[in-house]
């Protein structure tokens, strides 16, 4: 499985998510510099963390009209899929590919933490693998991760199953307590319709490795891959 | 000509940015500050002599860039158009 790690200015996730995918999923994998347009030999994408354009005007607006963003909706009409994590995550509100938007948390303070958060559906290629419910522990690290939609549009991500993790303590119960940032129904991760395009606020690449105290992050990526052993090609293309 | 954009988070979107300010007003003494929101203002000039004209691009950028439509609304206003519509 082709991966494509995608920088913008501004971007610092992008080595860990490169190292995650190259030495410790040993998956082919490139860096792709926002200007470029041409994605058709990925996969997939990633767009990591970061503060692309020092977060000027609203997190991930100026990056979310990149050209490398302009191609993602074809991209992803083509079968690729698209993976965005904190400042991804924005990036792909801001473009529209993902419903909702993300704000100041509110309590106002930076929040650099472990969270735990539950698997809320398993349809999606990011999540095939995994048990509804299932609790993962990944650290967050952000100023702006209040998810918001108004309560027309949360009641539709719930009927339609876009909900796909939700911010809980470490036995699984989504409480006040266990939201870090108060995201409207504790969400912590969305994706489109069809469940190609994921995004969510923790860091999948900083729990990928004993070492640094999880490795829960690297279940999304198995559950990815063996989506792809289990239909021949993700794509098919 | 000049121009200049409003942006406002819309009402009912929590603001702890302008609830942390009304708060430090409310601290030195100006407890009759209610409902204080924080919005942006962006002001340009714009290479252009028609004010019909520079209001319809105003609002494409609004559209495009310049507010999400999810949480924010915005106001454009012309400063010194030719048509005489100097707003103040």
């Amino acid at each position: 499985m082709r991966f494509g790690v995608v920088i913008f200015p501004g971007t610092w996730s992008d080595m860990d998510f490169h190292h995650v995918i190259s030495q410790v999923l040993h998956q082919p994998v490139e860096y792709v510099w926002h200007r470029d347009t041409d994605v058709d030999r990925f996969d997939c994408l990633v767009l990591p963390g970061g503060f692309s354009y020092g977060d000027y005007l609203r997190a991930g607006a100026v990056a979310g009209r990149s050209p490398i963003v302009g191609a993602l909706p074809g991209f992803v009409a083509r079968g690729g899929l698209v993976l965005g994590s904190c400042n991804g995550f924005q990036i792909l509100c801001e473009a529209g590919l993902l419903p909702g938007t993300l704000l100041r948390n509110d309590c106002l303070q930076f929040r650099c933490q472990w969270t735990h958060v539950t698997v809320e559906q398993t349809e999606s290629p990011f999540t095939r693998g995994l048990r509804r419910g299932q609790v993962l522990k990944m650290p967050i690290a952000h100023g702006e991760g209040r998810f918001h939609a108004d309560p027309a549009l949360l009641r539709q991500l719930r009927e339609r199953d876009q909900v796909v993790f939700r911010y809980a303590t470490e036995a699984g119960e989504v409480t006040v307590g266990a939201n870090p940032n108060g995201s409207a129904w504790n969400i912590a991760g969305v994706c489109n319709e069809d469940g190609t395009v994921v995004g969510l606020m923790p860091h999948p690449e900083r729990a990928a490795e004993a070492t640094v105290g999880s490795t829960d992050g690297l279940l999304l990526f198995h559950s990815l891959l063996g989506s792809l052993v289990e239909n021949g090609s993700v794509l098919g293309r | 000509m000049r121009a200049r954009i409003v942006v406002r988070l819309r009402p009912g979107i929590l603001d702890p940015q302008g609830t942390t300010i009304q708060r430090a007003l409310d601290g030195l003494g100006f407890p009759e500050v209610r409902d204080l929101r924080v919005g942006k203002v962006l002001d340009l000039t714009l290479d252009e002599t028609d004010a019909g004209r520079a209001r319809q691009r105003l609002d494409e950028m609004c559209r495009k860039l310049l507010a999400n439509p999810v949480i924010e609304d915005y106001t454009c206003e012309v400063l010194d158009g030719e048509d005489g519509g100097r707003a103040r």
